[in-house]
């Protein structure tokens, strides 16, 4: 006999729907006033006429095609090198018993903690050294070794039996053939659930970006995002929300079409 | 020869980790005890002056207090309701998806487009707080420029942004708990309250700790909506560590004192991190 009926009270029912509108409700409103004249936003009207000059604006305002395509190339960057890096050191920690193993790893996991952005100080100076100040592989590098990506595959390699491993190396496959055609496509899906929480990650990234870019050239969305949307700027604020949900649209637009995916991607990076 | 092999794979990750991690770690350290040099003045050691100077800026002392109270205000409320979000959609209830949906939402926004929408609310006058005051004869108010609204108005910003991506961790463990516990509840005529009290919060107790712990790392980390908001105004009421030290560095241009700042924010996440490591090692007798 089955008792459980998991069914919610009328009462908390009609909470969590209260609650849900309210959290979408900044979205909404920033997305009706995005559609509708400036003069007209501070004038809440429901079925006002629609417009997409907001649009038309933001787009011309701010060099927002130049935003984008950096931030593309940048996140391709760092999401490319992020795969190779920490699919090679993820195997070594995986399946190679070398000395100094369990220090090294250690100290890899300290970037867990110590994000580059929290160096933004010494940061910089290397940048500058190396004379990569203002340029998208200045923002991307300091990433690219992911203490994360590095334990997500060193988790994941490990729980592919050995025994896959022993056969393909009787047939006569090399320890790169092996990590190529054994290791790799078993960790598809991990591969697939970092790769959003990375993607997601660097477009949203600010501060770092911030501090090392100083030109439209290399300046992701969120920095111009914020240039655009500074109260000094005096843009009206339906251009803003034009704007901002222009910025926000394509990971938005990926988050509804793959809601599952995100959300687990986004507990595995946070369980780490 | 896997020695070798081992080492190699691990190269190209090591070289920039130690590049971009470790090694500004260490150099963070050792610039905290030399004076910024100027073309005129080169840098010289000069021992534990800038942590001398640290001790007695005013500045310093309130931006820590301002991370306190932010942390204070914003986490038990994110995991009250991100717990209470969990459960709600963890039953049923109609339109679950939807509601799932928008409240994790905020989360994959960023925080700079987060802070874009809200500066509009926080407006004096024009603002959505204020139009829908007037209605109630509330006189307009400048939230963002008094030193008593600022904070509690970032809080509920960030709240409304954190709040669903803890939601997702208490959901997981909801989900893991057994179906037979809440069967054996019913039959024992337990209320719903009394059950969550006994039953499903002391089961979540480690989400709730591991939780706890992220959201305070967070807290230290997450300074982007100050550049759009509040540039740490007004006179530093809303400023908080991380923002202090970028004011510090790339404003004032006292790279040494910006390194001493940074040694102390360094060592609160050493802190959190041992307590993470920690309850990791605890986590292993609850499975």
């Amino acid at each position: 006999m089955r008792v459980l009926d998991r069914r919610l009270p009328l009462l908390e029912t009609a909470a969590a729907w209260l609650l849900a509108v309210l959290w979408i409700a900044p979205l909404a409103y920033a997305f009706w006033a995005a559609f509708h004249s400036a003069a007209m936003a501070t004038h809440f009207d429901l079925f006002g006429t629609l417009t997409l000059d907001n649009f038309r604006k933001a787009w011309t305002y701010a060099p927002f095609p130049r935003h984008f395509l950096n931030t593309i190339i940048l996140v391709t960057m760092v999401l490319a090198a992020q795969l190779v890096l920490c699919t090679l050191a993820g195997f070594a920690f995986a399946r190679f018993d070398f000395a100094g193993r369990n220090v090294a790893f250690g100290l890899v996991l300290v970037q867990l903690m110590v994000m580059p952005e929290v160096l933004i100080v010494e940061n910089y100076l290397t940048m500058a050294k190396l004379g990569l100040v203002d340029t998208i592989l200045g923002i991307g590098l300091p990433y690219m070794a992911s203490a994360f990506g590095i334990f997500l595959m060193r988790q994941t390699f490990k729980t592919i039996p050995r025994e896959l491993e022993d056969a393909a190396r009787v047939e006569g496959c090399s320890m790169m053939g092996v990590l190529w055609r054994v290791y790799v496509p078993l960790a598809r899906p991990t591969y697939l659930a970092y790769a959003l929480v990375s993607v997601s990650y660097h477009w949203n990234n600010f501060l770092w970006p911030l501090v090392i870019t100083n030109s439209v050239n290399t300046r992701p969305l969120t920095v111009g995002l914020a240039i655009f949307g500074a109260p000094e700027s005096g843009v009206d604020w339906a251009v803003i929300s034009a704007g901002t949900l222009m910025a926000v649209s394509p990971l938005l637009v990926a988050f509804l079409l793959f809601q599952r995916q995100f959300m687990q991607s986004f507990m595995q990076a946070g369980i780490k | 020869m896997r020695n070798v092999y081992g080492w190699l794979l691990l190269t190209p990750a090591a070289i920039l980790l130690i590049g971009f991690t470790h090694y500004p770690a260490v150099a963070t350290l050792f610039d905290s005890f030399f004076s910024t040099g100027t073309v005129v003045r080169p840098s010289r050691f000069v021992g534990l002056a800038n942590y001398a100077l640290l001790a007695d800026d005013p500045i310093f002392w309130q931006v820590l207090r301002n991370n306190l109270a932010f942390a204070a205000g914003t986490i038990p409320t994110s995991i009250a309701l991100a717990l209470l979000m969990a459960i709600w959609v963890n039953d049923k209830l109609p339109a679950r998806a939807l509601v799932r949906m928008s409240y994790f939402t905020p989360t994959i926004l960023p925080m700079v487009a987060v802070a874009n929408l809200w500066l509009f609310f926080y407006t004096p006058q024009i603002g959505l707080i204020d139009k829908v005051a007037a209605v109630f004869g509330v006189p307009s108010h400048n939230w963002l420029g008094d030193p008593d609204t600022v904070m509690a108005c970032l809080a509920v910003m960030t709240v409304w942004k954190e709040a669903g991506f803890f939601m997702i961790f208490y959901l997981a463990a909801l989900q893991s708990l057994s179906p037979e516990l809440e069967e054996a509840a019913k039959i024992e005529g337990a209320s719903r309250w009394y059950y969550f009290r006994r039953v499903t919060f002391p089961l979540l107790m480690p989400t709730t700790l591991f939780v706890l712990v992220n959201a305070t790392i967070n807290s230290f980390k997450l300074v982007d909506h100050l550049f759009i908001l509040t540039k740490g105004g007004p006179d530093n009421a809303s400023n908080l560590l991380l923002y202090y030290i970028y004011q510090v560095a790339f404003s004032f241009f006292e790279t040494s004192y910006a390194s001493t700042l940074t040694v102390v924010l360094l060592a609160m996440l050493a802190a959190m991190a041992i307590v993470q490591f920690q309850l990791i090692e605890k986590r292993v007798h609850y499975r």
